[in-house]
């Protein structure tokens, strides 16, 4: 593939998509290049988000800031900071997993949904997101939302476009909604519980008033079951420990604070904890909380699966060595016996070329998948294939 | 009737009448079919009660296999559909048609599965808002969202338009607390999108479906998040001199870093309705009134008030007043949340739902008395203040010859007022047919025929609730 188109303004994208609709020639859309997850697009050419760079709306007092879709994460979040704000939704950043290189963008987290352990009590990237602007695959630009916080007017294609992973349209700029960082954090660290009792405790914490904002669950030796609070700091304090009375017969917790309680969740949030991948298939696992242990088993007895909990347990992390399928068969099983989803994330290409990496869809939902998509992009020509 | 059309109905449809009724009726139970003219008339309006359309006929299904059979019934006949919920929509989301069939979930009405440990609730759609957090919370839990109609109203309607409420700073609208749904498509299909995981595969559905105003498909099930009750909650009142001064203050409050579970912004005018009704104690001798509610233990309420009322005073409130009892806070809420309904006793009104950059308030405030004054009418403002959510009640008298029409006129010129500040027609009452002629100030040509692809996609003949969301005029069908 010769290298990527790199427009600078929409006029250009629309022009780019205008041309590999009428050649009929499929492009891929990249930002960073950073998420390289989902089926190898089979494209002659890359369009580069790049070129379109810079914030272009930071307003602290409302809480909004809207970037054109190649500026680096790392700029909006130096940003943010420098005003004590934040993007509340954690995005993960997915290159330790991947092996890939490059800055992770705006459009990127936002094609991809973004999310991080975080997402328990904030939410993921498309319930922070409330303004997108597009190119479709008709090489027209449109917006949908804007840059208040409550939008009703017409259809949420802002929701539609988080997690598309650029196959309705290369997004140009994106508003986001915006909170303030905590003052501080403690984290409460469980030792030697096994996957079933640390989600009783996890899924316990969450029914209480006391805001979890993570709770995650490390195997090991000993193993860590991991409660997060953040906020002010008497507040902080104060939420730890009613909640370490109540969670009393799971032990007594050692307490992190600020800092290491940070980089503890930095590192579940890029999916550190499954360690060394080496040439492992590595599987994101979405199912309701109380059935994440069931799954750790069945995938530890019947592929040897390393794996880690988050979210309470609803976000299952499996790292599978062995099989040919890379456990394909057994997470898809599992995963339809107990509604949710696993997505393939990091495999090589032969076997993402091979297997769908996205959850397939029940025939009626894959209907209005494909109908949707087909109006976005009649021709295909954005991404074909990339969401299986 | 005033100012907004409904198409001329299908006189083919209406010729068809009889044998549209006896095909509905080999359907559902002779209970679950209106067909006679004084009960039809129940259902001729929702909240924007100035427009009225007497149905075709009200099919009132008891399940979703029922709600199958009749809309791939009508879908064959090419009859039009209006789903329908409790019909408090303030945006005429819920106005029938002549020549359209009314489908009401009020029968579906189960609580089906409540689960703690997963934080979840499934319910069918036609449970009110309320009775979601009547099912869980002497669990210790509640459901979120909380629009001002939340007794009456029902899921599917809140789902249908995206629905808010005043506490959605902190927690989010309706869309950040659906899980899944099950919902049926024109041509009668069944399809279940999402479930109890935390996310869904694939394109987000749910975020299309959700606000898609009855447009897509008729929800009959959803999965919702339910969320732990705090451990205690206390609002408190603050009045000021200006309407700069107080939004001044809230951008303070919120630039702090504190995340307030609702701000509330009230002018002179409402006070004052408000108060004679509600006797909440507002104070009447200020130009605007805050009514900030923050949550958390005792000590968390303690420290978060003494942060508010340390960077309120350089705002100089010339009242300021914390709730001392649950009687008094619940008089201050009682106050707002029927707000409109004491408003309603003094005056007819149009409710406005525009959101504007909170940094506008100010500018749009005068933009909004200059318009109405310009149309000889009064308005009292009701808003969420946090979130820049407007309701500006435009006061008029149903009796006197023009002054609907005018009040209509005040209301688009204030909405638009809002797109041009950099917001947007509707925050959380949707577009329904009120604001279905405005969406051109807000989108342009592309943006419009993009949506209007997607519903094309999903609804080839435009049967579902087609007379809302865009203009008459440019639609494919």
């Amino acid at each position: 593939m010769t290298a990527p188109l790199r427009p600078t303004s929409e006029a250009e994208i629309e022009a780019i998509v205008a041309e590999a609709v009428a050649a009929r020639t499929p492009l891929a859309i990249e930002g960073g290049g950073t998420r390289d997850i989902g089926r190898p697009v089979q494209a002659a050419r890359a369009v580069s988000t790049l070129g379109l760079s810079g914030v272009t709306l930071y307003e602290p007092s409302e809480l909004v800031l809207s970037a054109r879709a190649g500026t680096k994460l790392s700029e909006i979040e130096a940003l943010l900071a420098g005003n004590r704000q934040r993007l509340a939704f954690e995005p993960i950043d997915w290159r330790p997993l991947l092996g890939t290189s490059g800055e992770p963008t705006i459009g990127g987290v936002t094609a991809s949904n973004a999310s991080g352990p975080r997402r328990i009590q904030a939410g993921a990237a498309r319930d922070h997101l409330i303004g997108i602007r597009a190119t479709t695959g008709r090489g027209e630009t449109i917006k949908s939302g804007g840059r208040v916080m409550k939008n009703v007017t017409g259809y949420d294609f802002a929701k539609l476009a988080a997690g598309s992973w650029g196959t309705l349209g290369i997004l140009t700029e994106v508003t986001y909604k915006l909170l303030p960082m905590a003052e501080t954090e403690t984290t409460l660290v469980y030792e030697g519980l096994d996957a079933a009792r640390a989600v009783d405790a996890m899924t316990t914490a969450l029914g209480t008033p006391f805001e979890v904002t993570g709770a995650a669950f490390l195997p090991g030796e000993p193993s860590r079951t991991l409660i997060r609070f953040e906020g002010f700091s008497a507040s902080c304090g104060y939420r730890a420990g009613r909640l370490s009375d109540m969670l009393a017969a799971f032990g007594a917790p050692e307490r992190l604070h600020d800092e290491a309680s940070q980089s503890l969740w930095t590192a579940i949030r890029d999916v550190r904890p499954l360690g060394a991948t080496g040439s492992d298939v590595v599987w994101r696992i979405s199912v309701k909380p109380t059935d994440g242990p069931q799954v750790v088993a069945r995938l530890e007895a019947e592929v040897s699966a390393r794996t880690f909990l988050d979210w309470s347990g609803g976000l299952v992390w499996a790292a599978i060595d062995g099989p040919a399928d890379g456990g394909a068969a057994t997470v898809r099983t599992l995963v339809a016996m107990l509604g949710g989803h696993a997505t393939l994330v990091r495999a090589p290409h032969g076997l993402r070329a091979a297997l769908p990496s996205f959850q397939p869809e029940a025939p009626a939902v894959a209907a209005i998948t494909a109908k949707i998509r087909e109006s976005f992009d009649p021709a295909g020509v954005l991404n074909p294939g990339r969401m299986g | 009737m005033s100012a907004i059309l409904m198409p001329k109905p299908d006189q083919r449809v209406l010729d068809r009448r009889d044998a549209i009724i006896a095909g509905l009726a080999k359907l559902v139970p002779p209970a679950a079919l209106i067909t006679a003219e004084d009960e039809r008339r129940a259902y001729e309006t929702d909240a924007l009660t100035a427009y009225r359309q007497l149905p075709l006929a009200v099919v009132l299904p008891s399940t979703t296999e029922e709600v199958a059979a009749v809309l791939a019934f009508l879908n064959a006949e090419g009859v039009k559909v209006v789903a329908r919920g409790a019909g408090t929509s303030l945006a005429g989301g819920a106005l029938p048609a002549e020549d359209a069939v009314v489908l009401g979930v009020s029968k579906m009405n189960r609580v089906l599965e409540v689960d703690t440990a997963n934080r979840t609730i499934r319910v069918e759609a036609g449970v009110t808002n309320l009775g979601v957090t009547a099912a869980v919370q002497h669990l210790g839990f509640f459901y979120a969202p909380d629009p001002s109609s939340q007794l009456a109203c029902t899921i599917a309607g809140n789902i249908g338009m995206n629905s808010g409420g005043a506490h959605c700073l902190k927690y989010g609208v309706t869309t950040n607390n659906v899980l899944g749904v099950k919902m049926v498509m024109m041509d009668g299909t069944i399809v279940e999108i999402g479930g109890e995981a935390l996310d869904a595969a694939g394109l987000d559905l749910l975020g299309l479906i959700v606000g898609s105003e009855g447009q897509i498909g008729v929800v009959t099930e959803a999965v919702l998040r339910i969320l732990p009750l705090a451990e205690g909650a206390r609002p408190m009142l603050m009045g000021f001199q200006s309407a700069e001064a107080c939004g001044a203050c809230v951008a303070a409050i919120i630039a702090s870093g504190i995340i307030p579970v609702a701000i509330e912004y009230m002018d002179r005018p409402a006070i004052r309705v408000c108060e004679a009704f509600a006797h909440a104690g507002y104070p009447l001798d200020v130009e605007a009134l805050l009514i900030i509610e923050v949550e958390g233990s005792e000590e968390e309420i303690a420290d978060l008030i003494d942060r508010i009322t340390a960077i309120a005073a350089k705002f100089e409130p010339s009242t300021f007043k914390v709730s001392q009892s649950e009687a008094e806070s619940a008089a201050i809420w009682k106050g707002r949340k029927s707000a409109f309904g004491a408003m309603g006793r003094i005056a007819d009104y149009m409710c406005m739902d525009g959101t504007i950059p909170t940094g506008q308030l100010p500018r749009v405030l005068t933009g909004i008395s200059e318009i109405c004054a310009g149309y000889g009418l009064e308005v009292a403002n009701i808003f969420h203040a946090g979130d820049g959510n407007l309701h500006p009640l435009v006061l008029f008298n149903a009796n006197k010859p023009g002054e609907l029409e005018k009040a209509e006129a005040a209301g688009a010129d204030i909405l638009k007022l809002c797109v041009e500040v950099g917001g947007c027609l509707t925050g959380e009452h949707g577009v329904g047919v009120e604001k279905r002629e405005l969406m051109v100030h807000q989108f342009n040509r592309i943006d419009l025929d993009q949506q209007m692809r997607v519903k094309t996609a999903l609804d080839p003949q435009w049967l579902l609730n087609p007379h809302k969301v865009f203009p008459l005029e440019g639609r494919p069908v």
